[in-house]
């Protein structure tokens, strides 16, 4: 079972505040990241500086309204929080190592100068600490695991970074309704740990368990690997605890399903990347763990297969279907040259799935899933598949769609977009996206050529597609080409230019694209009316 | 029989997957099996795959037919089906009842059977996994080799057939390095971890394994009964590791060490 994975790990990174340089959390690419063999990109990437967030986007400057730090803030804070671990001060001492994994994030893509770093352990800390940043006008970044893509949990500038890893108490969990009471601080896989002790499973899955906290997974509504079954945070996160930034504590904890007396403000808070609130506890609906995990693995020979075998799997699979995952032939492709694994599956196919079914028995599971095959076999709609007969088979065959990210930092630079688009033209993105590059002479298999390859794979079930520009190194042309233009593509089709990775300080540029004018005017009021100060993760989300 | 080909038996075994971390009984008698999930004992698995392999190399001996057997309760079959998915021709399911946790038959009585199984079909190579993964025990081959009074090589990493009169060369790892070994048909070879990589079970060999002959047999019909010599009196567990503690600072590790008597 995929919860039952790496626990040691997770335990081991429980000891937030390092450089996480070395571990490579990937939001929304599967479990696992903690397995991962350190690459020798990241290696290559570390001997460099990260370039500062400011130098690489000169057009967003320092809001002159925010206050500067002073040594009486330090102090003031230091008094406040007592403990000394509580505070990583740069502002009286100097700091720069300690504070450098605050300032920066994984993918060594965002850089911060902050020089304070604040470690609150109550709800009223955080409030103590967010009263006194809005009277004085202090910015602030609020910081979960620090595993975002789009650069929302680093600083800008000099934001305070309040980070949330000394609150990871675990308040309660109810056996019989399913719900988790825990801190924002906890981490994923821990709470995950925790609840598989009492048979149950958290709702959410990702490649970054091992590092993220459940407040920040909430903030930026992460989807992941389990969405298909389990739906949206939206849906599953019953109540929530924040803190405004004057200090207010908004107390909406609540563990019913059902509660229609009024505005559901919690919904504000997850998805709002820190701008309004920071999120300090969650409760959450947690459903059993599944008993019996099946995974099959299927050569394709179009994008018409995938679709169809997309239809037979919900329809014959229906409640046991738990994942349906899209991986292109090019994507196999580097994850077999890098790991020098054998291809599950004889020959090459130009699309594969992987599905999983969970559920309670594994023999009823099992019969269904092989009237299954043996229709989409039967039916010509799937080439060629393997089902994993044991635990070892069953990640293995995960590894080839978990694998493709880590594929990928082995060959230098990825662009990455986080897409929805309506399913009928999902892949479609991929191959313009080839084409418009192939036109333009970007793509070879010499160095010469800018771009190694043009790849997609992604989350079927949920119309969410990854699509990967894998760069020899960054190239501002290459950058030019893509672009606005695979926006614009999207916008086109009525899709989203962020799925599931958020709008940071990455897109907050293109917002325009997925949302009206109306939509985002009404969002600045909202912000306008619980951060009346824009204190709060400041240069980001929406402009 | 005229044919001079291979016919292989391959003994597979139905035990805890090797991921899952067991657990033991409440009574202490054994490891919990209810609801845990099992699968082909991974020896077992490169012994079907390496059958497999002799087949499709088409070397000096053709391979005439690979027989997969499992003795154990009736979920046993589903094993057997992961056999013949990967290329076992038709198998045998020797029904014994399930006890509670305590790892199936004795070795002994496995290889009698087995003993039987080789003259009624007149196998002529064995290939065991070295161990199963559940009792640890690694005798059945061996014990096997003994009873047929054929040539045994364990912990088989190469398996070469040289030439149509049936001479076989194997490699193995001892240590400091590895050893290899010539013998002649008829042979007993267990396997081990370096053998081959076994394949995954494709749906079309999935579907067509649902269609080769899976013959229920009872250990009555080879003349063996299930007698055990050995009584499992208590199954424990290892005493938990103790974790480490934390000290504030410097003087609190000193104080610390003190108090062990470490300075």
């Amino acid at each position: 079972m995929p919860g039952a994975r790496n626990l040691s790990a997770a335990l081991r990174r429980t000891r937030v505040p390092r450089p996480r340089l070395l571990s490579r959390p990937v939001v929304s690419h599967a479990p696992n990241a903690t397995v991962r063999a350190f690459t020798s990109a990241t290696a290559r990437l570390e001997s460099r500086q990260i370039k500062y967030t400011s130098d690489a986007y000169p057009n967003v400057k320092r809001d002159s309204r925010f206050a500067e730090l002073s040594a009486d803030d330090v102090s003031h804070f230091k008094s406040l929080l007592g403990a000394e671990s509580a505070v990583v001060d740069g502002v009286t001492a100097d700091a720069t190592d300690d504070i450098e994994p605050f300032n920066s994030d994984w993918m060594r893509k965002y850089r911060g100068h902050t020089r304070l770093v604040l470690k609150p352990q109550t709800t009223e800390e955080v409030s103590k600490v967010l009263k006194y940043c809005n009277e004085r006008r202090l910015a602030v970044v609020p910081q979960g695991g620090n595993t975002g893509l789009v650069g929302g949990s680093v600083p800008v500038f000099d934001e305070i970074v309040i980070n949330m890893s000394r609150m990871n108490n675990i308040h309660s969990f109810d056996q019989a309704s399913g719900v988790l009471v825990a801190d924002a601080g906890v981490i994923l896989e821990v709470a995950d740990q925790y609840l598989a002790q009492h048979d149950h499973l958290f709702p959410l899955d990702l490649g970054a368990k091992g590092s993220c906290h459940i407040g920040g997974n909430v903030s930026t509504n992460a989807g992941g690997l389990r969405l298909l079954r389990y739906g949206s945070l939206h849906g599953s996160v019953l109540g929530l605890e924040a803190v405004l930034p004057d200090g207010t504590i908004v107390d909406a904890l609540s563990t019913l399903r059902k509660n229609n007396t009024g505005y559901d403000l919690k919904q504000l808070f997850i998805g709002a990347e820190g701008t309004i609130g920071l999120i300090t506890a969650v409760s959450i609906q947690c459903p059993p763990r599944p008993k019996a995990v099946n995974v099959a693995y299927f050569g394709l020979e179009s994008f018409e297969q995938v679709q169809q075998a997309y239809l037979q799997a919900k329809g014959q699979l229906s409640e046991i279907l738990s994942a349906f995952e899209l991986m292109d032939g090019r994507s196999q492709r580097l994850v077999h040259e890098s790991t020098g694994n054998k291809y599950p599956l004889e020959g090459e196919h130009p699309f594969y799935c992987l599905v999983e079914t969970s559920g309670s028995n594994a023999e009823h599971d099992m019969a269904k899933l092989e009237s299954f095959l043996e229709h989409v076999m039967g039916e010509g709609i799937v080439a060629d598949g393997v089902l994993a007969q044991d635990e070892t088979q069953f990640r293995s065959l995960w590894r080839w769609r978990e694998g493709i990210t880590e594929a990928l930092s082995h060959l230098g630079g990825t662009y990455k977009y986080d897409v929805s688009i309506p399913l009928p033209e999902l892949y479609q993105l991929v191959e313009d996206c080839k084409e418009r590059l192939v036109q333009k002479g970007f793509v070879g298999d010499d160095d010469s050529f800018p771009v190694r390859a043009v790849v997609g794979y992604g989350h079927m079930g949920d119309s969410n597609l990854h699509l990967n520009v894998s760069v020899r190194q960054y190239d501002k042309e290459v950058e030019k080409a893509i672009e606005p233009w695979v926006y614009e593509w999207i916008q086109k089709r009525q899709g989203s230019i962020s799925a599931e990775h958020g709008l940071g300080i990455a897109k907050r540029e293109f917002i325009g694209y997925s949302q009206n004018e109306t939509m985002v005017k009404l969002m600045k009021q909202l912000k306008d009316l619980y951060d009346p100060k824009s204190i709060m993760n400041p240069y980001k989300f929406i402009k | 029989m005229a044919s001079k080909g291979l016919r292989i038996l391959v003994p597979v075994k139905r035990v805890i997957d090797y991921a899952i971390k067991p657990r033991i009984n409440k009574a202490q008698t054994g490891v919990e099996t209810a609801g845990v999930k099992h699968s082909l004992n991974p020896f077992d698995e490169l012994s079907i795959e390496e059958a497999v392999r002799l087949r499709e190399r088409k070397g000096p001996l053709k391979v005439d037919s690979i027989l997969a057997l499992s003795a154990g309760g009736p979920k046993c079959a589903d094993t057997l089906r992961t056999a013949m998915a990967m290329g076992a021709d038709k198998a045998f399911h020797v029904e014994v009842p399930e006890g509670s946790g305590d790892g199936g038959p004795e070795p002994l009585t496995i290889a009698k059977l087995l003993h039987s199984v080789v003259e009624k079909e007149d196998i002529n190579l064995v290939l065991l996994g070295k161990q199963a993964i559940d009792g640890d025990q690694g005798q059945t081959g061996q014990m096997l080799a003994g009873l047929l009074g054929w040539p045994q090589t364990t912990q088989a990493s190469k398996v070469e057939i040289k030439d149509e009169a049936g001479t076989v060369e194997i490699t193995h790892e001892v240590d400091g390095g590895v050893e290899t070994l010539r013998t002649k048909l008829p042979l007993v070879i267990t396997t081990d971890l370096r053998l081959n990589e076994p394949r995954y079970a494709s749906l079309p060999n999935i579907m067509k394994a649902k269609k080769k002959p899976l013959e229920k047999k009872t250990l009555a019909d080879f003349g063996v009964e299930d007698t055990r010599r050995l009584k499992t009196l208590k199954v424990t567990e290892p005493p938990p590791r103790t974790g480490g503690g934390k000290v504030e600072d410097v003087d609190g590790l000193v104080s610390k060490l003190k108090e062990l008597g470490a300075l």
